[in-house]
């Protein structure tokens, strides 16, 4: 169980958050001019990423409030915590070296895979 | 530590003597019973091997009946007066077991036989399956509840340190010094570790190994750290394992209790920085014939020596591929013990421990080995021989040695596992053939034998320089050391030796490398032979390192054999993955106290009390307990429902629908946010007003309804069903939050702080005025779907006229602390009017008369507002709102729908089941299905059951015969309107 | 092509007389080739049954499956390997029942024994909403041809009788469905055994071997790179379970899938105590016992996004109180081994087998919690889909267009965890 850094109450476990999945996706401002593909989009479409994601978390069981948060879904590290309503951040590197990031032996005991910071 | 106070206890029903301090190993071991168990597949006789948790062979199943365990390490339980253990998976008993057939049955089940066979007739799998289940399995499963109680511990601190051996004291000594909050995890039940406990013991008496200096020191580190424990900063905890290493230094331990009300405790530990000095543990040799008792690890033979003051008996051989092993002999010459060989696989040692056993003249046979051993429940002799110049063959004429105990040493195998589970990356060192931690991914650092550093001036060193380290990243400084060199002990190297040569065919050699499940190496050559070749396929081909012991002792060979082999380093192999628990955790303990009455938190009204006293059944609705119907003497639910029905429309029925979710909006934006959360237009309602609204996923799918009432201009109260309540809120919270910050709204869940009391029936407005005596009743004044505040007492109550029933009705809304009083005096009052309580059952058939849907009964998910033939409450005007541009898609447009309607069976006493399936056309199975039934009850009042159902093109064929096929006969229903009583509404405004 | 040797108790006693050094390699480990008719990437069960059927089914034999570790090493070998088809909508139970019914011949068409063990799945009810949503199962079941029996609570406790059917616990037994034709299987036996088969037609299984692009040209793709070089085909079906968005990006296509968390653990094992598979989706107690003896126990999601088979340690302790709960004599029973998976998870719980805006681009996903149990028809359906450029009816519902339709195939209401 992670920990989570809320903005508003302090470091608490990640079973007092919940996740609203991918950040930065706005609700469309006209639905009726688009057509069910980009409706689609809007509603079901993600990008899924294997390392450095935005996304958007809910202090449900404490302060209520959302917030944007970057992390590593290779590695559950947070790498930024940002207000909602803010412009993504830059953050570099800690990315996969290749796609799935994973050594080509074993099960992942050996070497390392992963640019730290 | 032993003492000379005496234990009985009993093993297979034969009764023992052991002291106190003893593991049941120890007791076994001094009685000189050395069979303790069959293996999992060839039932072959098995001994104890070590003296930890890395035990594989005695696991025995302790004690019986309701505090039965199964499959527990002999090594780890301590003695206790009484004690009773059995040893496991022999029948008829572990001397003479008929299972041991499958020894020499065994050519036949090499690894995997059971993919290549059982397989014809196709039918009689499970046949033959029921045998092989039988046959597997170790200890038994308790068959009756658990009576004992189990605890979670949280607790935070600077430093954890995992493992109380030398390098761990250490540390905890040098953190708690520099005044950081200190944990101490150790596994037994005495600090010292190995090196105290094991080493100097002896050292101590003897002078032999190490120098005093070292022992005094460790005492009295042992001793300084008892005194601090439970001071300011320090707290140690023995007899606990640390068992899983979680993100952000979380980590969870697992500590066995004496005390009779809590068996375990497990603790839950967040730590800024973790220290681990976990160890290592000594590994076996594989040759051939390896598993006969009396085959023991040499380091645990001297263990039990030093330790537990078992003395060993007869014949001594030691085997071995490097100097550690020595120690053991060393020990015991110095005690007399006769030692009658060191079998040593290399070629020579220049170590000092193997210098001094030859100036003690024992008997050393270098480049030799054991190749197999004799005796079937008791190891009796040992086949030594030499070897060629690449230690792949035998040379020479063998030898045959009588031998009572074999102690075997293959070298030493740091624990990682904890370091592993924390993400942390291995590097392979090839002089000792050990993995050792290389990257840390947490905060987090390893010292001493788990950190592959064995000698103890080493240790001490790098613990000092790490912790120093460690100690300034918390701004802490310490002193340079102020403690002595002590003399090195050099050993020469090891000589990696996965298989030992035989000089018989290796296809009929039986070379153990995981006791516990049988593995072979010719198991494992047999695997890679086949195409098994990643080190997970061996794994799960062979099953070696998934027995109770996870390999602890084998792993390390099991790749090694692979890497002989396959010709690959093993470094290119990798290992499998350290999976948590390191030692098996119970169950109840994981569970904690959430089990029984605290398994979910029971959501109970302020009434709650009243219903019990009242003899109501209760329903779970989520967390909450609804009264579901109250049956008075004699009567079933059947009974009961249909009066609380009956009374609610000829009189006064009562519902406690406090459970009912509310949600307080504030705001200078609260219409326009209305407006956009529901289906509906709420800008033009009136202050004092109520009206229904509807609420969409974007999906376009009903996913809550409810009433709000508008209490001011800018502020409104809304309700959701009970069950939706908390995602309601948490929905409407992100939309506000996230999508539309610019709205000045604000959200207070209100669910708890008011109850709500709903009045039904025609004399609902004759208790009313009895209740709240000077108010104006008349619907002039009080129309339905308007609200009002109405004190009583002084107390303020908000009380609605809306109606889930089609009755006329007041939902009075009270302050929770007030609302079983309240509720009281409605009897009271009502007593005339023959008041009737009546629950959820009768909510729902009240509620079906009148064509009411309940979201989440009428609609899973896939149902929209036009589905439930409500395209009135779906707004044209409104440019967006959640749901709105979903509802135009290409399949939520189509007509054909499965749309809400009425369903009469066509036999007026017959009750659908509700979830029925509704066909046109009855055929064989498969049928095609046009829609179910949502809904179904006796409705009393119009004397004949009534359904609700979603039905394909429902809307179109209303009047249309379907039929609902049964498993006992197929049912005639027939479409209908869905409200079945007062369509016009004339009950309401009455 | 040599014909694999077969297996059967014969073989077996013949190859003991010469100490089982005969044996041949269950699947050759070659290096790939320049060009292949089709490419599979994914050589988890769904991968390889895809190549199986591409091959027996379509006769295309030209094949390469790309693997980017050992075969078998995802999901297929991390679940609880709970084998069903009592599916509530017509499309989903045409899918499973299809596989159910190949999960009944497979031990004899592999030759290889994947120990499918029809011992039964109750689906237990604790409330009366899931009376109402399990009997709407049963009788879709029913009438879909499907074998499903409803259980009383007496019936439920005679059919287990160590499960705890007290009136007086928090959520008590209310009833279950029984599947009597449903069970488990040997998880790894699937992959070995397809495997097996699909090698002995041609099927090149490259281990080792990790994709790193898909190459397309004017809206059709040519092949792909991978670590060991470009690999040319115009037909490349992904198979990629957790990872398919990761693949799905190198073609910036979006799927509407999350990976997240899944967790399992088994017991030490104990002579045989449970007979069945027990699912509750209430409780969320996924309970079955295997022929090793130990309790094979599910657990749930995590709510978020993850790769690193790894999940919160509270999701397990909410599980095992569920079914201590359940089982209270399970109480002093241990968790000897834990792990977690990756899956991913489509918002109606139901997967995708579809096409691609990209020609010859092909994706098999979105199968959750509940991957397993599909394994032959997901191969069989999507080596048709491959194969004719056509979905097979099966597959037909389970697009990605059904996102912009509307045309879902929920499956929450009646199984909210997909086990």
């Amino acid at each position: 169980m992670f920990l989570i850094n809320c903005p508003y109450c302090g470091e608490r476990e990640q079973v007092e958050f919940n996740c609203g999945g991918e950040a930065h996706i706005a609700r469309p401002k006209n639905p009726p001019d688009l057509s069910d593909d980009q409706w689609a989009d809007y509603l079901f479409m993600r990008k899924n990423i294997k390392g450095v994601q935005f996304e958007r978390w809910n202090h449900s069981s404490g302060c209520r409030r959302w917030f944007n948060i970057v992390r590593n879904t290779a590695t559950d590290e947070i790498l930024k915590i940002y207000n909602m309503g803010e412009s993504p951040p830059n953050i570099n590197g800690d990315d996969p070296n290749t796609p799935s990031g994973e050594p080509n032996i074993g099960s992942g005991n050996i070497s390392s895979t992963f640019n730290k910071k | 530590m032993i003492t000379d106070k005496k234990i009985s206890f009993k093993f297979d029903g034969k009764k023992f003597f052991g002291f106190e301090g003893d593991t049941l190993a120890s007791a076994l071991i001094r009685n000189g019973v050395f069979l303790v168990g069959r293996s999992f597949k060839y039932h072959r006789p098995r001994g104890i091997i070590s003296a930890g948790s890395e035990e594989p062979n005695a696991i025995v199943q302790l004690e019986s009946g309701n505090i039965t365990e199964p499959n527990v390490r002999a090594t780890e339980i301590e003695l206790y007066e009484g004690l009773n253990a059995s040893s496991q998976n022999n029948w008829p008993n572990v001397n003479f077991d008929f299972g041991s057939i499958n020894d020499f049955l065994s050519p036949f089940f090499p690894a995997g036989f059971y993919y290549k066979t059982f397989m014809w007739p196709p039918k009689f799998w499970e046949k033959y399956e029921y045998f092989i289940r039988k046959a597997a399995g170790l200890g038994k499963s308790p068959k009756e509840d658990d009576p004992d109680k189990y605890e979670h511990f949280h607790y935070h601190c600077d430093v954890l340190i995992v493992g109380g051996g030398l390098s761990g004291l250490y540390a905890a000594k040098l953190a708690t010094k520099a005044n950081l909050k200190v944990l101490l995890v150790e596994q037994s039940s005495e600090l010292g570790g190995e090196k105290l406990n094991v080493d100097y013991v002896q050292s101590a008496l003897q002078g032999s190994v190490d120098n005093v200096l070292e022992t005094s020191f460790g005492i009295s580190l042992v001793n300084e750290l008892e005194n601090l424990n439970n001071s300011n900063n320090l707290k140690i905890i023995k007899n606990t394992t640390l068992f899983a290493y979680m993100h952000n230094n979380y980590l969870l331990a697992c500590q066995k209790i004496k005390n009779k009300n809590i068996r375990q405790i497990i603790w839950k530990i967040r730590a800024r920085k973790v220290v681990l000095a976990t160890g290592s543990i000594e590994r076996f040799l594989t040759f051939d014939n390896n598993d006969r008792p009396g085959i023991m690890l040499a380091n645990s033979v001297r263990k039990y020596f030093n330790y537990y003051k078992v003395k060993p008996r007869g014949n001594i051989i030691i085997f071995t591929n490097n100097d550690s092993a020595y120690k053991t002999a060393i020990d015991f010459y110095l005690n007399k013990i006769p030692i009658k060989a060191i079998v040593d696989v290399r070629k020579e040692s220049k170590g000092d421990l193997v210098r001094k056993a030859r100036n003690f003249g024992l008997k050393i046979y270098f480049n030799h080995g054991v190749i197999n051993t004799k005796g079937r429940k008791k190891i009796n002799s040992v086949i030594i021989s030499e070897f060629d110049e690449k230690l792949r063959n035998t040379i020479g004429k063998s030898k045959k040695l009588s031998c009572d105990l074999l102690c075997v040493s293959g070298g030493w195998t740091p624990t990682v596992h904890l370091f592993s589970q924390s993400r942390g990356k291995l590097i392979f060192r090839e002089s000792d053939a050990t993995f050792i931690p290389d990257i840390s991914f947490q905060e987090e650092i390893s010292i001493g034998a788990c950190n592959g550093t064995f000698e103890l001036d080493d240790i001490f060193e790098e613990t000092f320089n790490k912790m120093k380290k460690l100690l300034s990243e918390f701004g802490k400084e310490i002193q340079d050391k102020n403690r002595e060199g002590v003399n090195k002990i050099f050993q020469d190297k090891i000589k990696h030796l996965w298989v030992v040569p035989s000089n018989k065919y290796f296809g009929k050699t039986k070379m153990f490398v995981d006791f516990q499940n049988d593995v072979t190496a010719k198991d494992i050559k047999l695997a890679l032979k086949e195409g098994y070749r990643s080190i997970e396929h061996v794994k799960r081909y062979t099953t070696t390192g998934m027995a109770t012991d996870q390999g602890k002792t084998s792993n390390i060979n099991a790749l090694g054999i692979i890497s002989q082999f396959s010709n690959k380093q093993i470094h290119e192999l990798g290992t499998t993955t350290y999976r948590l628990p390191y030692t098996p955790v119970t169950f109840g303990a994981l569970a904690g106290r959430h089990v029984k009455e605290f398994f979910d938190v029971e959501r109970t009204t302020p009434i709650h009390q009243w219903h019990i006293d009242n003899n109501a059944k209760f329903e779970n609705v989520g967390q909450w307990k609804r009264a579901w119907y109250y049956p008075k003497e004699e009567e079933d639910m059947h009974q009961a429902v249909n009066r609380e029905v009956k009374a609610t429309r000829e009189g006064i029925g009562i519902l406690d629908a406090s459970t009912l979710g509310k949600i307080d909006i504030k705001g200078r934006d609260s219409s326009e946010f209305l407006n956009r959360v529901y289906t509906n237009s709420w800008s033009k309602l009136g202050i004092g007003k109520c009206r229904y609204g509807l609420m969409l996923g974007d999906d376009g799918m009903v996913i809550d309804d409810g009433v709000t009432s508008r209490l001011a201009e800018n502020h409104y109260l809304m309700t959701t069903t009970t069950g939706n309540a908390a995602s309601v809120m948490s929905k409407l919270e992100d939309w506000l939050q996230t999508e539309w910050p610019e709205l000045k709204v604000f959200l207070t869940s209100v669910t708890e702080q008011f109850s709500t009391i709903s009045v039904n029936g025609p004399l609902a407005t004759d208790l009313m005025k009895k209740i709240f005596v000077d108010f104006d009743f008349s619907s002039e004044n009080f129309p339905h779907m308007s609200f009002k505040n109405i004190q009583i007492n002084s107390i303020s109550c908000r009380v609605m006229r809306i109606s889930f029933t089609g009755e006329k009705c007041y939902e009075i809304n009270v302050p929770s602390s007030y609302a079983k009083s309240l509720w009281s005096k409605c009897f009271e009052l009502g007593k005339e009017f023959n008041i009737t309580p009546y629950g959820t059952e009768a909510m729902h058939v009240l509620r079906a008369e009148k064509g009411f849907v309940i979201v989440g009964q009428e609609t899973d998910g896939s149902v929209t507002p036009i589905d439930l033939d409500m395209s009135w409450i779906v707004s044209k005007k409104k440019y967006d709102f959640i749901g709105k541009r979903a509802l135009n898609r290409s399949d939520t447009i189509k007509e054909d729908r499965k749309q809400l309607v009425g369903i009469l069976t066509k036999d007026p006493n017959l009750v659908l089941e509700e979830g029925a399936q509704l066909v046109e056309k009855i055929s064989k199975p498969p049928m095609a299905m046009i829609g179910h039934i949502t809904s179904s009850y006796y409705s009393p009042n119009l004397g004949r059951s009534i359904a609700l159902g979603l039905v394909k093109d429902g809307l179109k064929k209303k009047g249309q015969t379907i039929f609902a096929p049964m498993p006992d006969k197929t049912v005639e229903v027939e479409i209908s309107n869905p409200v079945f009583i007062d369509p016009t509404n004339e009950r309401l405004s009455a | 092509m040599k014909k694999p040797k077969k297996y059967s108790i014969f073989s077996l006693v013949k190859n003991a007389l010469t100490y089982h050094e005969n044996w041949q390699p269950v699947w050759r480990s070659p290096e790939p080739k320049k060009k292949y008719d089709a490419i599979i990437i994914g050589g988890g069960g769904h991968g390889l049954t895809t190549a199986y059927y591409l091959a027996k089914n379509h006769g295309i034999n030209n094949i390469a499956v790309i693997e980017k570790g050992w075969i078998g090493g995802g999901n297929t070998g991390r679940n609880t390997t709970i084998i069903r088809s009592n599916y509530l909508w017509d499309q989903s139970a045409g899918l499973y029942e299809h596989a159910l019914k190949l999960w009944e011949g497979m031990s004899q068409e592999l030759n290889y024994n994947v120990m499918f063990s029809q011992r039964g799945v109750m689906n237990v009810a604790h409330t009366l909403h899931d009376v109402r949503e399990l009997k709407r199962r049963w009788h879709a079941n029913r009438l879909n041809d499907i074998d499903c029996e409803w259980l009383s609570t007496n019936e439920v406790k005679k059919f287990c009788p160590v499960i705890n059917t007290s009136p007086k616990i928090r959520y008590p037994v209310l009833g279950a469905t029984l599947q009597r034709r449903a069970g488990t299987a040997r998880h790894d036996a699937v992959a070995w055994g397809y495997a097996r088969g699909a090698d002995a037609m041609g099927v090149d299984i490259i281990q080792n071997c990790e994709v790193t692009n898909i190459n397309v040209v004017n809206g059709k793709v040519t092949g792909i790179e991978t670590t060991k070089g470009t690999i040319q085909s115009n037909k490349i079906g992904v198979v990629a379970a957790g990872h398919s968005s990761v693949i799905a990006n190198m073609v910036n296509i979006r799927l509407p899938l999350e990976s997240r968390p899944l967790q399992a653990l088994v017991s030490e094992p104990v002579k045989p105590i449970i007979d069945t598979v027990v699912m509750s989706n209430t409780i969320h107690a996924y309970v079955s016992q295997s022929d090793k003896g130990e309790l094979v126990i599910g657990a749930g999601t995590d709510g978020y996004c993850s790769y690193t088979q790894r999940g919160g340690f509270n999701i397990v302790e909410d599980t095992i109180s569920a079914v201590v709960e359940l089982f209270p004599l399970f109480s002093r029973m241990k968790m000897l081994r834990h792990w977690g998976g990756i899956v991913d998870i489509c918002p109606d719980a139901s997967p995708i087998v579809s096409k691609t805006h990209i020609n010859g681009l092909y994706f098999n996903c979105g199968w959750g919690t509940g991957g397993f149990k599909a394994t032959p028809g997901s191969g069989w359906v999507f080596a048709h889909t491959i194969a004719n450029d056509e979905p097979h009816e099966l597959n037909a519902p389970f697009t990605i267009n059904r996102f912009s339709s509307g045309e879902l195939v929920d499956e929450h209401g009646a199984a909210a965890v997909a086990h």
